[in-house]
């Protein structure tokens, strides 16, 4: 089947998706956006989370029938997406398909084996600059859903106490740094737009 | 030309930032907060195939027959491979014991042991094919612990072995034992006032890393592959696989891919050479990505164990003799268990002086999952165990738990109990003081005043099932020791090359290791001494493959003594070799270049009283300085097998812990408020990760005493808890804070005086967990995890 569906502000469809992929799939394998990973493909650890219609959800759970004309935002266009929040639209968000990350903007780095490129990031958004700061990034497996999640919980409550920052990440699993340091990132980034207000 | 004849002031020569002891931020940390970095699941190759493994779904059995014609069949399907398919005579592997088959012959001897192989056009073009397979199993009895391993008539899990711990085993299903004996235990034992046994059990746990095991393998022309994989020490993994495809080694080419978490479970090959297997049989790219529920079958374990301990103590508190015999199953292939058995034993009585000593450790074959390396390595089940001693001595002799331990605590000048002197500095009871010294956590934090109790503070959380009532508070220490670095004779060595150069007219420096980055910080800690040694702001660190020697694993702590180590010894001869090169060119300008000691600080050569003598830009203009190095620490040796004596061990480290619980004795819930840390790390090359692997391991620590298990079904050896919903891992939610105190005595046999880090906090958060538990409840508590039925009794 075919699915049309915007990701990270722009429309896009996938061709020949078989009835059983999910969002994950379709994502990492499909379109090239490998940033949102797959450590259970069982909704139990959150390192997939997107936001579909501006609502954190685990990837590996949605059936990519499930995502047709519909709005995607995955880690790739993380930093497009927040940069718009405060700039374009401050408080709110993007409407879907205004504004966005190209596909090809977001695969700047293609996963194939041959010559590992980097390439020049530009901005981060606060939260991406906070987990690296704080040193909330081990082997990283875990931070894209994170910080999806983490970016979610400060546009809804952006000065959030403790007790909220971890029932929000409660359904993102980190195996490395036993959270400290990602408690402390949120905080970073929640001072850190304190300041500038 | 900037030379040069003339002295000028260090100012123009400043330190270059970013070395050791600074907090320098991750290499690859804007990669990974982007989405960009490369883990080995994203790996991709246009016209690639997905591999898929058959795995048993018995634990003992002979295999009769295997029909894969309806598999083979399937369209979208491009092989299907079983045992028969394998290209050589070689059809095992192992790290130590070749005993673990690539694919099953003729038997399986655990649940989810891999038989057959499938290559397809879509995954699940593949999995569906691989159900096709038929496979005819003639079930065996099952072996899952030392009364059934040893048991007359019982079934021999590898017939016929022929390596070289046979010798020394007192059954073929012992993998290796090692005992301890030191002094006389039991006359020692008349000079006790009062005498603790204690039975334990430690739970079978799972590393649990998120990146699932996953690479991509790539035929090549010269009819080699290439694969690009995540794993702990790619040349150990070369050793295994080249000689299971019939290749040589140089045809073998691999290629770090990026690690989402190791913690021990990438020690073994999983995925590697099946996915070889199938690419050279297709002669496509094959790419093979386990999801969770494979993933639980497709690594080994930490061993549980059953330790038994006895020790002694006079009035005043000095311990007089201690007694154990650690029995820990290793499942049914060898993996790593003879080393995790040397660890046990030779590190079974812990951070104490005993004199007196009676020690024995084995390890099992079984039918159940094989076990092997995990972060803490044999330690972590023996310091469960002798904490809880410590505790019940202290509580015999009416005295503080501390206290007792700070009255028995080794110091540098300590003898172990294999003979071994430790002659670096040995905090234990200053950890241990400065792990008490620290505030305490407010109590009852759900109450504030007059307003509604905030049940998220409370044990069950959000489940608002109590609003405090039944609550009450433990407080509970522990301190543990760990060997970094391999033991027993092991030839520890890591290699580094080294290139320096000028790029736009400034001095680079390339650090090229076969040293894995798990997560762990060590591509981190390479650039920071390569800017250290060579005074280059710009160093790249160059992906890890195997172009270059072998940097040994990235486990026991090891890493940033070893492969730093490595990387420290190629950048001085990087920099003699520049110093000479201005010798050359410049040496006639000022007698500084033959009289000084010259140093490379801010892209300058500097005498050590701070004239700058000329720019290193100017000393190799055109030319690259290129050297690459092995690194040894100092030697260590063999146990002997029957006394247990000798100086096996490289180097300790030490960690404390106060755990503050809140128990809600109704429910039977535990919520962990607080988990204090403190360690010894020698020298902190980087602080901020020093203190990040210091809270992921507590709280891995943690997760053992609360909540991780594998359940293996004790009659048909089947995993029944396979997958994050029923095999439980701390979330943000179960986790308290963790406040740490670094303390740093420097090493002086080690670079820099450091001393490994990243498993010492592993061993003592789970009896410090357990202790506060026990305080709070008084019940006696001797298994992981604890469970609401243990302290419910129900
Ligand atoms: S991969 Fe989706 S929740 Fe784990
Ligand atoms: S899982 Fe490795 S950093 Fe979170």
């Amino acid at each position: 089947m075919r699915v049309n569906f915007t990701v990270n502000g722009r429309r896009h469809e996938a061709d020949d998706v078989w009835e059983g992929e999910s969002l994950l799939y379709v994502l990492r394998e499909r379109m090239g956006l490998p940033g949102s990973k797959n450590a259970c493909e069982q909704g139990e650890c959150g390192s997939c989370t997107v936001r579909l219609d501006g609502v954190p959800v685990c990837s590996c759970l949605v059936a990519a029938g499930q995502v047709e004309g519909r709005d995607v935002v995955t880690v790739e266009g993380l930093a497009d997406f927040a940069a718009h929040r405060s700039d374009a639209h401050p408080g709110t968000g993007c409407a879907p398909g205004a504004c966005g990350t190209a596909l090809d903007s977001a695969r700047r780095w293609k996963a194939a084996p041959a010559g590992e490129e980097t390439r020049d990031t530009g901005e981060l958004s606060p939260i991406q600059q906070a987990f690296i700061d704080a040193g909330a990034v081990q082997c990283g497996f875990c931070t894209p859903g994170l910080l999806v999640a983490a970016d979610e919980l400060l546009e809804r409550t952006p000065q959030p106490s403790d007790a909220d920052i971890r029932e929000a990440l409660s359904g993102n699993l980190c195996r490395c740094t036993g959270y400290e340091k990602i408690l402390d990132a949120v905080r970073l980034a929640a001072a850190r737009a304190e300041e500038t207000v | 030309m900037g030379v040069t004849g003339s002295p000028t002031n260090i100012n123009q020569g400043t330190r270059t930032k970013g070395g050791i002891g600074e907090s320098t931020l991750r290499p690859d940390g804007i990669l990974k907060v982007t989405g960009e970095f490369a883990y080995s699941s994203d790996m991709w190759h246009e016209d690639m195939l997905w591999g898929h493994t058959l795995r048993s779904t018995v634990a003992h059995a002979e295999i009769a027959s295997i029909d894969i014609s309806e598999a083979l069949a399937t369209s979208g399907v491009y092989a299907v491979l079983t045992y028969d398919d394998l290209p050589t005579a070689m059809k095992n592997y192992g790290l130590e014991i070749q005993d673990t088959p690539v694919l099953a012959h003729g038997r399986v001897r655990h649940h989810g042991e891999p038989v057959a192989l499938v290559a397809a056009d879509h995954p699940e073009t593949a999995r569906r094919a691989a159900a096709k397979i038929r496979i005819d199993y003639r079930e065996l009895p099952v072996v899952t612990d030392e009364a059934s391993a040893t048991a007359p008539g019982a079934p021999l899990i590898h017939e016929g072995r022929d390596d070289h711990h046979i010798g020394h085993v007192p059954h073929p299903n012992i993998v290796h034992r090692q005992p301890i004996v030191r002094g006389d235990a039991e006359a020692a034992k008349a000079r006790a006032d009062v005498v603790v046994t204690g039975d334990y059990y430690f739970g079978m746990q799972d590393q649990a890393f998120l990146g699932p095991e996953s690479g991509l393998a790539v035929p090549a022309e010269d009819g080699g592959v290439d694969l690009y994989v995540a794993t702990q020490w790619l040349h150990s993994d070369l050793r295994q696989i080249a000689p299971v495809l019939g290749l040589p080694e140089d045809k073998v080419r691999m290629t770090l891919s990026g690690v989402g978490g190791a913690f021990g479970g990438r020690e073994d090959l999983s995925m590697q050479i099946h996915a070889c297997l199938l690419a050279l049989r297709t002669g496509k790219p094959v790419k093979i990505v386990y999801n969770r529920f494979e993933s639980f079958f497709g690594h080994v374990h930490r061993h549980p164990a059953r330790l038994h301990y006895e020790h002694g103590a006079t009035r005043d508190g000095k311990l007089t003799h201690m007694k154990c015999r650690i029995v820990l199953d290793g499942g049914a292939y060898a993996s790593a268990s003879p080393a995790v058995v040397g660890n046990a034993s030779s590190l079974a009585v812990g951070p104490y002086v005993i004199e007196d000593v009676d020690i024995e450790a084995l390890a099992l074959y079984t039918n159940n999952p094989p076990c092997g390396a995990m972060r803490g390595f044999g330690a972590v089940q023996a310091c469960f165990a002798y904490e809880a001693q410590m505790d019940k001595l202290a509580a015999e002799l009416g005295m503080d738990p501390v206290r007792f331990r700070q009255l028995n605590a080794m110091e540098q000048g300590t003898l172990l109990p294999t003979g071994q002197q430790v002659d670096s500095p040995a905090p234990v009871a200053e950890l241990l003081r400065r792990v008490k010294a620290m505030p305490m956590p407010p109590e009852r934090q759900w109450e504030s005043a007059g307003e509604h109790p905030d049940v998220r503070a409370l044990p069950g959380g959000l489940s608002n099932t109590t609003h405090g009532e039944g609550v009450v508070r433990g407080v509970g220490y522990a301190v543990g020791l760990k060997n970094v670095g391999f033991s027993e004779g092991f030839d520890d060595y890591s290699t580094a090359r080294v290139r320096m150069e000028v790029i736009g007219g400034e001095p680079v420096a390339t650090v090229h290791t076969a040293m894995a980055e798990v997560g762990q910080g060590g591509v981190t800690v390479h650039a920071q001494i390569a800017r250290t040694e060579l005074g280059v702001a710009q160093v790249t660190i160059h992906p890890a493959d195997t172009k270059v020697g072998s940097a040994g694993s990235t486990s026991a702590s090891r890493q940033t003594y070893v492969t730093g180590g490595a990387v420290k010894n190629s950048c001085e001869a990087v920099r003699e070799q520049v110093l000479e090169m201005g010798r050359r060119k410049f040496g006639t300008y000022h007698p500084a270049w033959a009289t000084a000691e010259l140093l490379l600080e801010g892209g300058k050569v500097v005498t050590d009283g701070g004239e700058v003598l000329a720019d290193v830009a100017d000393v190799l203009e055109d030319e690259a300085v290129d050297i690459e190095l092995e690194w040894r620490h100092r030697p260590t040796e063999a146990f002997d097998l029957r006394t247990g004596q000798g100086n096996g061990h490289v180097q300790y480290s030490f960690a404390a812990h106060r755990a503050v619980v809140e128990v809600d004795t109704e429910l039977g819930l535990v919520k962990v408020i607080e988990l204090a840390c403190a360690q010894d790390v020698g020298k902190a090359l980087n602080p901020l990760s020093v203190v990040g692997q210091i809270q992921g391991g507590t709280i891995q620590g943690m997760g053992i005493a609360v909540m991780e298990e594998i359940m293996v079904d004790p009659v048909t050896a089947k995993v029944r808890n396979p997958s994050f919903t029923d095999y439980l891992l701390p979330t943000i939610l179960d986790t308290p804070t963790i406040p740490v105190d670094v303390l740093e005595l420097a090493d002086d046999h080690a670079p820099y005086g450091l001393r490994g880090i990243g498993e010492a906090p592993t061993l003592s958060s789970t009896p410090a967990v357990l202790a506060a538990i026990r305080n709070a409840t008084g019940l006696e508590l001797n298994r992981t995890p604890v469970r609401p039925e243990h302290l419910t009794g129900l």
